[in-house]
Order: C-alpha cells, then sequence, then structure tokens
C-alpha cells in the first residue's frame, strides 16, 4: 500500500506524554505517550472502557488531565510546564491552539435548531465572524464535498444518521482545521450507512488530512491506518504499523479482542 | 340579573386606564422577570458555588411564601430598612422578583435539557461560553421551555391583581370599586374574570405561535 497523502506527511502533528486522568479515584489513562505523524492516520482500538474516548477527549480539551503535556504543532494544549509548575493557560490561549483541531462525535451533535448549512457556516460566522454570503459559499463547498449540497437547507431531524455525520464533518472542515479527532463516528449508524461515512474519511485521509481515529471498524483501522494502537486499562499496550500490529504472532490480550470483532473487519486479518 | 349598561359605558374610561396598569405592569413585571430569572440561572450554572448557594436561597425563599406576603413584606417593611416605594414601583418590583424564581428555575431546567454534546461540539469549534449560551443554548432551550415560560407568564397576570391591596390602580381595584359604589357585585366581578381570561387567552395564543415557528426543526419527518 502507498502511503497517502505523502506531500503533507512529515512532523509530529500533536504529541502526547506522560497524561494522565482520574475520574476521582479511578485512573482511566495512566501515562500516555503517543506521536501522531502529520498527514497520516492513526486509530486507536482497544476493548471497551480502555480510555479510548478519554484520550481523545484529553486532545480536544473537553477533558482536563491531571498530568502529563500535550502538544500540538508544538503549542501546549491546555496547560504549560512552568518553572512553578503545571499551569492552566488563559481562555484564549486554549482556543487558538483548539482551533486547529476539529472533532467529529459518534452522537453527531449537529445543533438541531439550524440547518445542515446552517450547523456548518455558523462557527465561521460567530467564531471567525466571516460575512454571510462568503460563510455560505464556503459552507457549501464543504458539503459539496461530503456530497450533500443539495441538503443543505435540510434540519438535522430531517437527515438520515449518516448525512447526519457527514454534516458534522463538514462542520469541522469548515475551519480548515490540521487535525481531525473522530470518536467512532459510524457506532451509531445502521450497517448500511458506515460506508458513506468511512468514505468520506478516506477521502480525507487521501488529501492528507491528518486524523485519529477512534474505532470499532477493524478493517477501517488496518486498510487506511498508518499507525494502530491498542489501548487497553488505560495504558498503550502496543503500538506500530497494522502489520506490526495486526501481524502474527499475536499478542494474548489482543488476540482475545480481536475474536470479539469478527463480524466488524477482523476477520480479513485471519 | 340585569346588566345596567349605561353605568358600565358611563365607567368605560376608568376601567380602560385600570387595564391598562395591569397589562402595562404585567408586560414590564415578565420581562423583567425573565431577563433577571435568566440571569439567575446563568449565574448559577457558570458562577463559583457560593454564588449557586446564595440565589439557591433567593429563589427557595421566593418560592417558599405567598406572593401578598412578599408584596405586603415589601410595600410596608421596605420603608423600615430605607426603601419607601410607591405603590406601583413596589408592585413592579415584587412582582418581577417572585416571577424571576420561577422564571430561573424554567431556565436552569432548560440548560440541563440541551445535551452536553451540543455543547462540546461548539467548544471544539472555537465558541467562548457567551457565544455557545447565545448561539446554541439558549436557541436550542427555547422551543423546549416555552410551554413552562407562558405557563408562569399567565400565573403572573393573575397575581397582579393581588396588587389592589396595596392600591395599585390596577383592573381589581377599579372594578371591586365600581362594585362597591353601584352594589353591581356580580356584574363587575363577571366583566373582572372576562377580562382576564381574554388577556390569558392572548397570552397563550402568542406563546401557541411562537412554540409553532421555533420547533418547525423539532416535528420535521424526513
Ligand atoms: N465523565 C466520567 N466520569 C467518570 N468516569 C468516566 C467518565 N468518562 C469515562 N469514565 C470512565 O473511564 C473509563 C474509560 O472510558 P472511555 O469512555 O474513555 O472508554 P472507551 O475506551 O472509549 O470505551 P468504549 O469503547 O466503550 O467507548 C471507563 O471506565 C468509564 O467508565
Ligand atoms: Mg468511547
Amino acid at each position: 500500500m502507498t502511503a497517502p497523502g505523502e506531500s503533507a506527511a512529515g512532523g509530529t502533528a500533536l504529541s502526547v506524554r506522560g497524561l494522565v486522568k482520574r475520574f476521582g479515584a479511578h485512573e482511566v489513562l495512566s501515562g500516555i505517550d503517543l506521536d501522531v505523524p502529520a498527514g497520516r492516520v492513526t486509530c486507536l482500538i482497544g476493548p471497551s472502557g480502555s480510555g479510548k474516548s478519554t484520550l481523545l477527549r484529553c486532545m480536544a480539551f473537553l477533558e482536563e488531565a491531571g498530568a502529563g503535556t500535550i502538544l500540538v504543532g508544538g503549542e501546549p494544549l491546555g496547560f504549560a510546564e512552568t518553572p512553578q509548575g503545571r499551569r492552566r493557560l488563559p481562555p484564549a490561549r486554549i482556543r487558538a491552539v483548539r482551533a486547529s483541531i476539529g472533532m467529529v462525535f459518534q452522537q453527531f451533535n449537529l445543533w438541531p435548531h439550524m440547518t445542515a448549512l446552517g450547523n456548518v457556516t455558523e462557527a465561521l460566522r460567530v467564531v471567525r465572524r466571516m460575512g454571510r454570503a462568503e460563510a455560505e459559499a464556503k459552507g457549501l463547498a464543504q458539503l459539496r464535498k461530503v456530497g450533500l449540497e443539495d441538503r443543505a437547507g435540510h434540519y438535522p431531524a430531517q437527515l438520515s444518521g449518516g448525512q447526519q455525520q457527514r454534516v458534522a464533518i463538514a462542520r469541522s472542515l469548515a475551519l480548515e482545521p490540521r487535525i481531525m479527532l473522530f470518536d467512532e463516528p459510524t457506532s451509531s449508524l445502521d450497517p448500511e450507512l458506515t460506508g458513506e461515512v468511512l468514505d468520506v474519511m478516506r477521502g480525507l485521509a487521501a488529501d492528507g488530512m491528518t486524523m485519529v481515529v477512534v474505532s470499532h471498524e477493524i478493517g477501517f483501522a488496518a486498510s487506511v491506518g498508518e499507525q494502530v494502537a491498542f489501548l487497553d486499562g488505560g495504558r498503550i499496550l502496543l503500538h506500530g504499523s497494522p502489520r506490526d500490529v495486526f501481524g502474527k504472532p499475536r499478542h494474548p490480550r489482543l488476540e482475545r479482542f480481536l475474536d470479539t470483532y469478527l463480524d466488524r473487519g477482523a476477520a480479513m486479518l485471519a | 340579573m340585569t346588566v345596567d349598561w349605561g353605568l358600565l359605558a358611563e365607567k368605560l374610561p376608568d376601567v380602560l386606564a385600570a387595564s391598562g396598569v395591569t397589562v402595562a405592569v404585567w408586560a414590564a413585571s415578565a420581562v423583567l422577570g425573565v431577563a433577571l430569572g435568566a440571569a439567575v440561572a446563568v449565574a448559577r450554572r457558570f458562577g463559583p458555588r457560593p454564588v449557586d448557594l446564595a440565589l439557591k436561597l433567593f429563589v427557595e425563599v421566593l418560592r417558599g411564601s405567598p406572593f401578598l406576603v412578599q408584596l405586603f413584606l415589601l410595600y410596608f417593611g421596605g420603608p423600615f430598612i430605607g426603601l419607601s416605594l410607591d405603590p406601583i414601583p413596589a408592585g413592579l418590583l415584587a412582582l418581577t422578583l417572585y416571577g424571576s424564581a420561577y422564571y430561573s428555575e424554567i431556565v436552569r431546567a432548560g440548560f440541563a435539557a440541551v445535551p452536553a454534546g451540543h455543547v462540546e461540539a461548539a467548544a471544539c469549534l472555537g465558541f467562548t461560553r457567551a457565544q455557545t449560551v447565545l448561539r446554541i443554548q439558549v436557541p436550542e432551550m427555547a422551543v423546549l421551555v416555552l410551554p413552562a415560560l407562558v405557563n408562569m407568564t399567565v400565573l403572573l397576570l393573575k397575581e397582579t391583581a393581588v396588587l389592589s391591596v396595596i392600591t395599585v390602580p390596577e383592573l381589581t381595584l377599579e372594578i371591586s370599586a365600581i362594585g362597591s359604589e353601584t352594589y353591581r357585585f356580580v356584574e363587575a366581578l363577571t366583566l373582572l374574570a372576562l377580562f382576564y381570561w381574554g388577556l390569558v387567552e392572548a397570552c397563550g395564543g402568542l406563546g401557541r405561535l411562537a412554540e409553532a415557528r421555533l420547533s418547525r426543526f423539532r416535528f420535521a419527518g424526513p
């Protein structure tokens, strides 16, 4: 397989060092180190409760880690290490770093009171303070990219799950992020609708977008992922190219995990 | 029972003036009450914990006693702490505070009804908290809280009648006076009830219009 987006590749887009996250007494992430290469797809897999979503949410600064650092293009996200210790950055600084990150949720999280086009243009208008005409032109271009230009005037309630998720992807892309995070983007879709979303993601990967994808679609992880990280109990247990991670002999923990996902494309690895 | 239309016609200007006072005090206290209630709800949700607790007490106290008692305390007790108000400002203030306690609980429920993911999506796109409240949370909750807001506003209208006890020249005071003057109590009170009913219906109608307009996205089929 040829690496996608060869030209955009190079360097580390996001790096995680020593990340620890607790919910109360429960340590959910126990010292995560991970480098996300620019222009490549990184897939996070692992059993339920292993901390995949929590790690991704820390990268989007939706959760604040208790220790460790996240650098986005070299800039600290959320907290800075100073001689006086770890310090929370001011909100404007956090928003600035966050602006280069897009997030796509399992539940789409489209705003129900706005049309598809409204959802895509809202941040352009409110955050980027773009004029209506310019924002709408840009929004329509994004909707075209995900194949939904003809649904611009529809409300989320009038769209299928797959269409809603594609609008959500367009909404993130409108701000031209450098990194896209996906948390199980197809898990709440009917099986026949997952394909259209995965196709959009494959297209993005081919365009050289840096992506971190939490997915139970093992087939997608194995075919598009440049690197795969297998989380278990808040640690990265295995990490490398799909060939390294999925190749035999396999770690017994991974073997057991794959057994439960045979119908999600893991069969092709057998 | 015969209705003395001549008498009613003679009193019509007074009745109209009094109904103007009722509608004005009601509308002002509803608008100010919603604004104050929304501010209380926002402060409780986003402010530090002591602010939340202090405002919770404010809400509990105002919901924990009859409006009549609060009105008396403000009007007759106010001068002891240097707050001497004329009847109309006193009535307006009491009604606004009373309404704001209930309105704040409605808005609080509204915030809770907006899925956290919708707020997180805005945060990821770089919205400030104020932008998220104004552009996402308030419009999204509006359709959910509208029936409760209309309901409370109708209750507030009926509480304006209580202002007659501190001599606010509103409809109940005026029409009771006409009743005593003419011994036509039944006619007077029937007229009064009809008048309030008309206002309640108008308010409900406006609410339904607003709801239909706001909710077009919710029930739309694919
Ligand atoms: N807000 C929270 N408060 C308390 N505990 C939480 C919270 N969010 C997650 N957890 C716990 O953290 C652990 C890891 O959760 P996380 O959602 O990251 O797992 P996951 O790998 O994404 O699982 P899944 O595949 O089921 O989505 C779980 O035990 C979960 O119960
Ligand atoms: Mg998860």
